[in-house]
């Protein structure tokens, strides 16, 4: 993949199939320290010890039509190549915790891509009821966006993924993030 | 500069449109967004059928999500249910083939053909 937007996209669906009803999904660039960090934390099921010794297989997987699952190895071999970081932190009940820690800089780290589209397929595709909290923090500053907030101004009546909404949360985004970019 | 304010316009405005689009039963476009999915491209694709769904202002369709279908060389791929019809798989989808689908399959009822998985061998 050619955007890390879209290396988050796949892991935060891992998050949707352990039936997490709250993601965080946390973005925090420092360009003094050089670093990238990615958390995405989840309350889905989680996995026991034995799921998470060999979640980084490409052979396992949860789903039944095909006997590969590459969305974790794929990350792994992404830290492996920037002299990233990988963990995973998860206990059965208690929600899954990934982090990932990149050098900023490193020639071979592809470019975050486009977040507020991230977060549109996201939030469009989604079952109904789960919430998604994006911060994103650069050099200090920070923005953050909850959908609950956006739930509470519509009402219980207008859906997240009524197209009028899900444009707005898109522009709504990337102007966020372009301003604490430019500060 | 948006804000959060502007989402009591958004609700106001599209109020009446939401329960419309709750009563009908209409038609399902379902994009497979598993990784293999994602990495052919599925996100602008997904994105795509969600502008062009606004755009239209079409009341009866939602744009969905699945995981992998099984034929991982033909993502993204892209299902349109519409009851009382036929499944119609579409593959390879990019998203300029989008506004094409959605103009003679999804409001006129002809699916595209040449973009089927039929056609794909």
């Amino acid at each position: 993949m050619n955007e890390i937007s879209l290396y988050i996209l796949d892991l935060v669906q891992n998050s949707i199939t352990a039936g997490a009803k709250h993601i965080r999904i946390s973005i925090t660039v420092d360009t003094t320290a050089d670093s990238l960090t990615i958390v995405i934390e989840d309350d889905g099921c989680g996995m026991s010890k034995e799921l998470l010794s060999r979640v980084t297989s490409p052979f396992t997987t949860t789903r039944k039509t095909r006997k590969v699952g590459l969305g974790i190895p794929m990350i792994m071999q992404l830290c492996e190549m920037c002299e990233g970081r990988f963990h995973i932190d998860s206990a059965p009940g208690k929600g899954t915790v990934l982090t990932l820690a990149f050098k900023a800089s490193h020639v071979d780290l592809p470019p975050m891509g486009s977040l507020p589209e991230t977060m549109l397929s996201l939030i469009n595709g989604a079952p109904e009821g789960i919430e998604f909290n994006l911060t994103y923090g650069y050099n200090g500053e920070s923005f953050d966006f909850d959908t609950m907030e956006i739930r509470q101004m519509l009402g219980e009546d207008v859906p997240l993924n009524t197209p009028e909404v899900l444009s707005w949360i898109r522009d709504y985004i990337k102007e966020n993030i372009e301003q604490i970019e430019h500060q | 500069m948006k804000s959060i304010a502007d989402l009591e316009k958004i609700r106001q405005a599209t109020l009446s449109k939401v329960n419309l689009r709750r009563e009908s039963e209409g038609t399902r476009i379902v994009v497979g967004m598993a990784t293999c999915g994602i990495a052919a491209g599925a996100r602008p694709v997904m994105n795509a059928f969600v502008d062009e769904v606004g755009k239209r202002n079409l009341l009866n369709v939602i744009v969905a999500q699945t995981g992998c279908i099984g034929m991982c060389r033909y993502e993204p791929i892209v299902e349109i249910t519409t009851p009382g019809k036929d499944k119609v798989t579409y593959v390879n989808v990019k998203p300029e083939m989008v506004p094409r689908i959605v103009a003679e399959h999804v409001v006129n009822g002809q699916p595209v053909v040449e973009y089927t998985i039929g056609q794909a061998e």
